[in-house]
């Protein structure tokens, strides 16, 4: 690091010393300690990623990527097709992605738009409290209340009502299970929920008051403000939430490794049982070796893409957005 | 000046036509329901938990154990292994990530100036926040556990991974707020930027980065992937957090939320009443910080 | 803490508005205008705090009454007062009575929605929706129910003509907004607010953050806008205020500086030209010649 620009404000002054460049050994050590803390975040993605590849080779060499996007998962006859796993991974989160962002939107605008802010801080606080409650407690409600309640009084009913109707019937037609891809989706957007709110208010309050009184002295009212003002000034920003909300989906893995239901299949049943790649990383993992626990890993250097690549999309959006709109 | 109104016709400043009104209303309507929609499964979780979780609730409950799953009444222990692994392995994995992410934290904000280091530093922090839990296990898994086997060790440096970033973001924005003309007034007595950094922006920050790293512990406490392939769940307390297998309250959730026994289910709930409540505590704590300690806010 | 400034007001003897008998049609230059709006001692309130006190004055159709004085001296605040923009100011309110056309603005009944229709406002900062040139006009049309595209047509071009921005817009009506220059999109501002067809048009310092040559165009469309629109207009520019407006009404700041509060307050209202000519006040005369009041 530069020591010049960085003695200079920090210059010994009127002690006996001379004005020297030098700085105190104390000084250079707690720089040094301070940077390799910074690079430590930089260290550990890259050790994640090498460590984690390493360990998986034996699969990816193995199945090839035929072999691991097939669907045929069978430990016993060494088989390892991770199809089925990628397919409920993406059913679960695109099902809580579509119930969460609406309601997280709303509730970002609610926050910022609607309600004075001294009310603000309480609903933020409850908010916030949906993600300190953990994931396998929302496990253990999900298994043990929700998913035997959610089969008998809704799933049934509608299983039974479009049973037969082309599209409909092969959405949400029967096999129908309380642990199902449908149930994890609605678990997995509860939990997300929290995080798509609080980034999508942050993104919305950039926008400038000047635009939102243009809007009202037209004679807008609030939702015409909105949909003229905040919207286009939010819309790239708000994408960005729901990208980080989908990394959060994807990886959630207790929560939907205990309401899933645990099957490898891949069908158009949302009501009927699956799996996702988390879920069978934690639940088969420990009594996994050699090439299946390969692919177990092997699953998780997907799953680290995947998020990664994820993550950066949204967070690039994100801040390009906000920054933009401050920098305006 | 009466005149004015008698003059000409009065103009007609209600409210605009209907449809209008009602698309307003809807809308706002709409964003209270779908608030609404967010506290129903809370609301639903918590009286759950609490309602199935508080008759297990026990002294003996939170520090004897282990008890066979089908075992009953559950009062009389269970979760003692538990309670005592999720403490150790928590608060070493805070030991670790609190100091390192604040240091992190004051490289970004205090040395890192313009630089592109530090922006990627700050960037690829926010990017790990998004790193799966289960990843972090795996991680610590190959890296660790292949080598040196399970112990509540690599449990804490799975929750240290998961904690890093989220220290650093939080105590990134707690330093941004610290004004350059504190910073100034010290340099302008002779302090070294160490010095400045230790004596006057950590101490003028500390009320927000405490809190920050509060909630942080409160997440990691209740983290469970991260914990499965790192400290291996045993039944039986294990005190000594460096070497062997150990135990957690949440691994045990997961564990027995599996099983059909009603003992263990219960006990189940009863560890769930105890995780939310160390959860919850450690918010509130934050929060009490915030307001008490904090000098400088947005 | 209110009633403390309020005994400040009550002992600070104004020279009350005398103003407005001065102001008597007949000696405005120009075209006298019937009155359009009665204002009677009003007074905006942020919280605790008296942003103005005790304004009262009458203005009337097709002139440009000109707000000038030093800042703090609650111009804004007062022009927002009549499109009650203060309402989307959290604590804010208004106090005395503000009459448009006979009906009180802030009358139990009266909407500010609909205010607004027929008051816009121009604001000192282009701001420009993040849309194109031809969404950014058409959409007050829009929202009050056009959605005839013929129709839309012609409101966005027979408004951007007036706003004399047609010509150099035509050609890329689809391009967004914010590309213009600062002239330009002030000008898609003003097109903006005259394409819902107001009564009235509120300015606060359109042409503050603009070039003198797009100032001047600013001007000139103000000068031809006053044909069909009422224009009140803030600024700190007192040649402008000379320019363009036919009435002035002179603000200036009330401080008190044991409780170390500043309340803006209306010194004197007439004729442009018997404010600058012939200024009845002291603080006035003080202003309009250069030695601040």
């Amino acid at each position: 690091m530069s020591s010049v620009t960085q003695a200079d404000p920090a210059k010994q002054a009127g002690s006996a010393s001379p004005l020297t460049r030098r700085r105190p050994l104390g000084d250079r050590g707690f720089q040094i300690l301070a940077l390799a803390s910074g690079l430590l975040v930089l260290v550990i993605l890259v050790l994640i990623a090498v460590s984690t590849t390493q360990q998986s080779t034996d699969w990816f060499s193995k199945a090839g990527v035929k072999g691991i996007f097939s669907t045929d998962w069978d430990p016993a006859t060494n088989h390892f097709g991770a199809m089925a796993f990628v397919y409920g991974t993406v059913i679960t989160s695109v099902i809580a992605i579509i119930i969460a962002v609406p309601v997280s939107v709303a509730v970002a605008l609610l926050l910022t738009e609607v309600v004075p802010r001294r009310w603000a801080r309480p609903i933020v606080y409850l908010i916030d409290l949906l993600a300190v409650v953990p994931s396998v407690v929302w496990g253990l409600w999900g298994i043990l209340v929700f998913a035997p309640w959610i089969q008998s009084s809704v799933y049934s009913h509608i299983a039974s009502a479009v049973n037969g109707i082309p599209l409909l019937g092969s959405l949400f037609g029967p096999p129908v299970s309380g642990a199902s891809f449908f149930t994890a989706g609605i678990i997995l957007a509860v939990m997300i929920t929290p995080i798509v709110t609080s980034l999508s208010r942050e993104v919305i309050a950039t926008v400038p008051v000047i635009d939102k009184e243009g809007a009202y002295a037209l004679g807008a009212t609030r939702w015409e403000m909105i949909r003229g003002a905040v919207w286009p000034h939010s819309q790239n920003g708000v994408v960005g939430a729901v990208l980080l909300g989908l990394g959060r989906a994807m990886g959630e893995t207790i929560a939907a490794a205990l309401v899933i239901g645990s099957s490898a299949t891949v069908t158009s049943r949302l009501f009927a049982t699956g799996y996702s790649m988390p879920a069978v990383i934690a639940n088969q993992f420990p009594e996994a070796a050699g090439e299946w626990r390969a692919a177990l890993i092997g699953m998780g250097v997907l799953l680290f893409a995947l998020t990664i690549i994820v993550n950066l999309a949204a967070r690039g959006i994100v801040e390009r957005s906000t920054r933009r709109m401050r920098g305006a | 000046m009466m005149a004015v109104a008698t003059e000409q016709p009065a103009a007609d400043l209600r409210e605009p036509a209907g449809w209008r009104r009602t698309k307003n209303r809807v809308a706002t309507v709409l964003m209270w329901v779908a608030f609404v929609c967010t506290l129903v499964p809370l609301g639903f979780v918590l009286v759950t938990v609490i309602a199935k979780g508080a008759s297990a609730i026990s002294w003996q409950f939170l520090t004897k154990g282990p008890i066979p799953p089908n075992v009953l009444p559950v009062t009389i222990g269970g979760m003692g292994p538990a309670v005592v692994g999720t403490l150790e392995i928590t608060g070493f994995a805070a030991l670790i990530a609190i100091p390192l992410g604040v240091l992190g934290a004051v490289y970004i904000n205090e040395y890192g100036g313009n630089r592109a280091l530090a922006r990627l530093i700050g960037f690829m922090a926010d990017v790990m926040t998004g790193v799966p839990s289960i990843v972090m296990g795996l991680f610590i898994f190959t890296i660790w556990v292949l080598h040196f086997g399970y112990s509540g060790l690599a449990g804490s440096f799975a929750l240290g991974c998961l904690m890093l970033p989220v220290v650093i973001r939080s105590s990134y924005e707690m330093l941004r707020l610290v004004p350059d003309s504190l910073r100034e007034a010290s340099y302008a007595v002779g302090a070294t930027k160490a010095r400045v950094t230790v004596t006057v922006v950590l101490p003028a920050a500390i009320g927000g980065i405490v809190s920050g790293a509060l909630l942080a512990i409160a997440r990691a406490a209740g983290e469970t992937a991260p914990l499965l392939f790192t400290i291996l769940v045993v039944e039986s307390t294990n005190t000594n957090l460096f070497s062997g297998p150990n135990t957690a309250l949440a691994t045990q959730i997961f564990i027995n939320a599996q099983q059909p026994f009603t003992g263990a289910q219960q006990r189940a709930w009863g560890a769930a009443l105890t995780l939310i409540a160390i959860a919850f505590i450690l918010m509130l704590a934050a929060r009490i910080v915030t307001a008490r300690f904090t000098r400088y806010t947005r | 803490m209110e009633q403390s400034e309020q005994n400040v007001a009550a002992k600070t003897e104004l020279p009350k508005p005398t103003a407005l008998e001065q102001a008597a049609p007949q000696d405005v230059s120009g075209t006298p205008g019937r009155p359009i709006f009665d204002v009677r001692n009003v007074s905006v309130w942020y919280s605790a705090f008296k942003a103005v006190t005790d304004v009262s004055m009458t203005i009337h159709e097709n002139e440009i009454t000109a707000f000038i004085g030093s800042s703090g001296s609650g111009k804004t605040t007062v022009l927002r007062a009549f499109n009650r923009m203060n309402d989307l100011v959290p604590g804010a309110r208004v106090e005395g009575e503000m009459h448009y056309r006979g009906t009180p603005l802030y009358g139990k009944d009266v909407s500010p929605i609909a205010v607004r229709r027929r008051i816009g406002m121009v604001f000192q900062k282009p701001n420009p929706f993040r849309k194109s040139i031809y969404d950014n006009v058409a959409y007050g049309p829009r929202i009050n129910g056009e959605r005839n595209r013929r129709k839309l047509d012609e409101i966005v071009e027979r408004s951007l003509r007036r706003a004399a921005l047609w010509d150099e817009v035509k050609n890329r009506l689809k391009s967004s907004g914010l590309a213009l220059s600062g002239g330009q999109a002030q000008r898609l501002c003003i097109a903006r607010t005259i394409a819902v067809e107001p009564d009235v048009v509120l300015m606060d310092e359109p042409a503050s953050a603009l070039d003198p040559i797009a100032t001047g165009a600013i001007e000139d469309l103000m000068r031809e806008l006053k044909k069909q629109y009422t224009i009140i207009i803030v600024t700190h520019n007192m040649q402008q205020a000379t320019r363009v407006s036919d009435r002035t009404a002179f603000f200036s700041v009330l401080t008190d500086s044991k409780n170390d509060t500043r309340t803006g307050v209306l010194i004197e209202y007439g004729s442009t030209r018997q404010i600058f000519e012939d200024p009845q006040d002291s603080r006035t005369q003080a202003y309009v010649t250069g030695r601040m009041g």
